[in-house]
């Protein structure tokens, strides 16, 4: 106590007795990096490391989220970490965008952590242990580069991120698929470093001084302030999964355990998203338009293209990964018209859309988590991930089926869930731009509006197809019927993320009054008030004349058609029910493969959009007696820009690769050379 | 005084040249390494008086780390390794030796013509001896390209580090005492090392000529 000077003191009882947010932040940062080395202790104990450390980090995610609740609303902090190299610090900062996000990842990895506590089973890959640091590392890095100050500490925890989750995606390493897709995985996210980075030596524009706050100060150029843009775009593009960086997600997401695939769909997508709004809007001090443009039509190609290949996927956790491209594009077009908004001034709108736009991140961050963690069940209850070979599980997993059907309802943007909200809000955004200044813009923005509208429902297309497939009808398969259902953790785990979509779906105006302070911090504007203008019943876009929602009226009016369906059925037709065969429409026989497939369930989609496919079929022949049929609808990006550039670089590679002769006279050689030149050169 | 010991050292750097040059057109590998020694031991006397006329101690330890770490240990051990791997026969060079040492005379006007300036430059009493330290180094480096027996090539390494010795002691007076012991235990590790590399290189391959490690290459 004595050794300790007074002001040493004086902050550590600060610390102790009235912590800061961003103390409390630090301090779960520590406890997962501290969960994920104690785990290394007894790396096989499935007791110790799944019911007691992964339940800790839950509490852990919980505490963070309520840190971000209240750093949302307070003043921005700041921290200087002396960690690091010697004379370049670590600087920390919480204002409300990291505090927003920090919430999500907080919130969010509960749920998950929870439910990995009673995901692992013996010799499944990685040991427990293994598997707890990784995972606990993950979290700590995605806090880290949400609090980030300086561009150091930012790419640092960027990369600890990428390194971590491309482990835990190939955790099963022993499948060379698995191992192929981690490579590709890792391959695009360095990609995306290498541009964050460019990105971030643009902007600190010789200075030398990599600190965000420097970074705010300087006025660049608009040739370099778009060179900026365009590198951040390139390099979150590639983390999140933007048209046409997003190979590595339909690859990466099914080979990665499912509480992985959570986390990386669910939060890890989100950090790019928060890395692009905090160099746009905050590092930047200057937007142009066309940047607005370019986020616009980008996000609509990528929803689109995503919500299209969802359709015709019969891999269930494949399909979950087309639909995060695709809800990344909605992301992403929200960005852009809030850019188009923020450039012509339009404050208020700009807000608005991007509200929208955090809004249906936070959403995404649970609807997409809760079926990630959904497939994980099914596919160790039935060692199946094919959805030609699901079916009927609603009997068999009541649990699992029930949850996953508000997660499916959410995604399908379906009221009063979460998902309808932030979708309904950015249509509005879309409904206001007639009041754009450029008539080109008000012309071709409506249009753009109705792809998005396209994208949606498509995606509610596809949903019924996971839900139908997976948990409707009779089993394919006979194994089905005895499928077990999601143990107790797990079903903790799934109902806190299902609660979520609930509890957003229906408080969207508190939801709004929260995100207050992020729009006010990047557009200058708030739309908490317009919102609530109508009181905390109904949620209010622009104007309560223009539109209004209500989703505890509308939850009330559908419960209040329930019961009266269900009292009339039952009450007065139930004396006239009897029970019967289906109409079998004459075949003599019907079997559970009978069904609509999945295959079959996306044909229509295949036939409409065929050109954007690459389609492979074969068709078995009319005399074969045990028929074959297979269909492949592949990525004709993969074929157009990815293998060419692949051969591209063998064919220079193999060029260079003359000069190995294996002959080390000539190596020796090169080296005198080499050196006579540079002597020769610098004299 | 200070005009004489300048000749001396003058003299023991045309030595080493000349050395490096004999070690160019030498084709048995046992007086290779007599020649190595030689060196070695001009080496630490050139170390001995740049020492006794700059009145630096330092490098008295120096060069007698020099003696007997390059004129009498390297020396023998490598003896012990030719007799051990039963190697004294000719060594073939690549490139015939009259043609070698034409090359080797245009590295030594190549090092002398770069280093004139930095000698004009120095105010060291050693300081025309750079274009020689740098000229040994080079032609140890042609050396280690001509020679097909990886003994040899060990050889030309090891008078490589000899010249850059000589250049650090020539350019100031030698580098600081723990750099020098560092990098001779390096040497002697290095060499350690080599040895070990032979008899592996030669029980894998039945000979000792680096040809062989091309099949090493990937394809």
């Amino acid at each position: 106590m004595v050794l300790l000077s007074k002001p040493i003191m004086d902050s550590l009882t600060a610390i102790l007795f009235s912590p800061l947010p961003i103390d409390v932040m630090l301090g779960v940062i520590v406890l997962w990096i501290a969960l994920g080395v104690l785990g290394l202790f007894a790396p096989l104990s499935l007791r110790f490391v799944g019911h007691v450390l992964f339940p800790l980090g839950a509490v852990g995610g919980l505490i963070l989220a309520g840190a971000g609740l209240i750093g949302m609303a307070a003043r921005p902090e700041t921290a200087v970490l002396v960690l690091g190299l010697p004379g370049l610090p670590f600087h920390l900062r919480l204002d409300a965008l990291s505090a927003f996000f920090l919430v999500l990842l907080g919130a969010v990895s509960a749920g998950i952590s929870i439910y990995s506590a009673g995901y692992f089973r013996k010799d499944e890959g990685t040991s427990p242990g293994m598997h707890g640091l990784l995972y606990h590392f993950f979290l700590a890095a995605m806090a880290l580069v949400m609090l980030a100050d300086d561009a150091y500490l930012f790419m640092v925890a960027w990369e600890t991120m990428a390194l971590s989750s491309y482990f835990l995606v190939t955790s099963n390493h022993k499948v060379p698929e698995i191992r192929r897709a981690g490579f590709l995985y890792l391959l695009i996210a360095h990609l995306g470093a290498i541009g964050i980075l460019l990105s971030f030596g643009v902007m600190q524009g010789g200075h030398g001084d990599y600190t965000f706050a420097t970074m705010r100060t300087s006025h660049l150029s608009e040739f370099w302030a778009s060179a900026t843009f365009l590198l951040a775009l390139f390099g979150f593009g590639a983390k999140a999964g933007i048209l046409p960086l997003h190979v590595w997600l339909p690859e990466a997401h099914p080979a990665a355990p499912s509480p992985v695939s959570a986390l990386m769909s669910g939060v890890m997508l989100k950090t790019a998203i928060y890395g692009l709004l905090r160099v746009t809007f905050d590092l930047l001090q200057t937007q142009l338009l066309w940047w607005g443009v370019l986020a616009l039509l980008l996000g609509l190609l990528t929803a689109l293209f995503g919500v299209m290949f969802a359709a015709v996927q019969t891999d269930m956790k494949r399909l979950l990964a087309y639909s995060s491209i695709e809800n990344i594009g909605i992301i992403l077009v929200g960005i852009g018209l809030t850019l188009i908004f923020h450039v012509y001034a339009l404050g208020a709108l700009a807000a608005l859309a991007l509200a929208a736009t955090l809004y249906h991140c936070l959403n995404h961050a649970f609807f997409k988590s809760l079926l990630f963690l959904v497939t994980g069940t099914v596919l160790h209850s039935t060692r199946e991930r094919s959805l030609g070979k699901l079916g009927g599980l609603i009997r068999s997993m009541p649990w699992v089926a029930w949850l996953a059907l508000i997660g499916t309802l959410a995604m399908a943007g379906l009221p009063p869930l979460n998902g309808f909200v932030s979708e309904w809000l950015l249509l509005q955004a879309f409904l206001a731009t007639p009041s754009l200044p450029s008539s080109y813009l008000s012309m071709l923005v409506p249009v753009e509006a109705a792809a998005v509208v396209l994208a949606i429902a498509l995606a509610g297309y596809v949903m019924v197809k996971f839900y139908g497939v997976i948990f409707l009808g009779q089993p394919r398969e006979a194994r089905l019927a005895t499928a077990h259902d999601a143990n107790w953790l797990e079903r903790i785990g799934l109902g806190w993320l299902a609660l979520g979509c609930i509890a957003l779906g229906l408080a969207p105006v508190f939801v709004l009054l929260q995100l207050d302070q992020v729009t006010r911090l990047l557009t200058g504007h708030t739309v908490g008030a317009t919102a609530a203008q109508s009181g905390w019943l109904f949620v209010v876009a622009t104007t309560p004349e223009h539109a209004s929602y209500s989703p505890l009226l509308f939850l009330l009016g559908i419960l209040a058609l329930l019961l009266l369906t269900f009292v009339l059925v039952r009450k007065l037709y139930h004396g006239r029910m009897r029970r019967g065969p289906a109409w079998d429409c004459g075949y003599p026989q019907q079997t559970a493969r009978m069904q609509d497939t999945a295959e079959g369930f996306g044909q229509p989609i295949k036939q409409i959009f065929e050109p954007f496919f690459r389609i492979e079929r074969q068709m078995p022949s009319p005399f074969d007696a045990h028929p074959h049929y297979q269909g492949k609808a592949e990525d004709k990006l993969w074929y157009a820009l990815y293998l060419p550039i692949a051969r591209l670089v063998e064919r220079i590679s193999l060029k260079m690769s003359t000069l190995q002769h294996g002959r080390i006279h000539i190596y020796l050689l090169y080296s005198l050379v080499t050196l006579l030149f540079l002597l020769l050169f610098t004299r | 005084m200070a005009t004489f010991t300048g000749q001396l050292i003058n003299f023991l750097a045309a030595l080493l040249l000349l050395i490096a040059f004999a070690m160019l057109s030498q084709r048995r590998i046992l007086s290779l390494i007599h020649l190595f020694a030689w060196q070695g031991f001009i080496l630490a006397l050139s170390t001995t008086v740049v020492a006794y006329s700059t009145h630096q101690p330092h490098l008295y330890y120096s060069a007698f780390l020099t003696l007997v770490l390059k004129a009498f240990l390297l020396p023998w051990i490598l003896h012990r390794l030719i007799i051990r791997l039963n190697i004294k026969w000719d060594v073939e060079t690549m490139i015939n030796v009259p043609t070698t040492m034409l090359v080797g005379i245009a590295l030594v006007i190549f090092a002398f013509n770069l280093a004139a300036p930095i000698s004009q430059l120095a105010d060291t009493i050693t300081r025309s001896t750079l274009g020689i330290a740098m000229a040994s180094v080079l032609l140890s480096f042609l050396m280690m390209i001509t020679r097909h027996k990886a003994v040899a090539q060990v050889v030309g390494f090891l008078a490589m580090e000899n010249g850059l010795f000589f250049a650090a002691t020539s350019a100031t007076y030698g580098m600081p005492m723990v750099v020098e012991l560092g990098i001779a235990l390096d040497v002697l590790v290095g060499t350690f090392i080599f040895g070990i590399f032979f008899f592996q290189i030669r029980e894998t391959f039945d000979s000792l000529d680096i040809k062989n490690l091309e099949k090493l290459k990937e394809d």
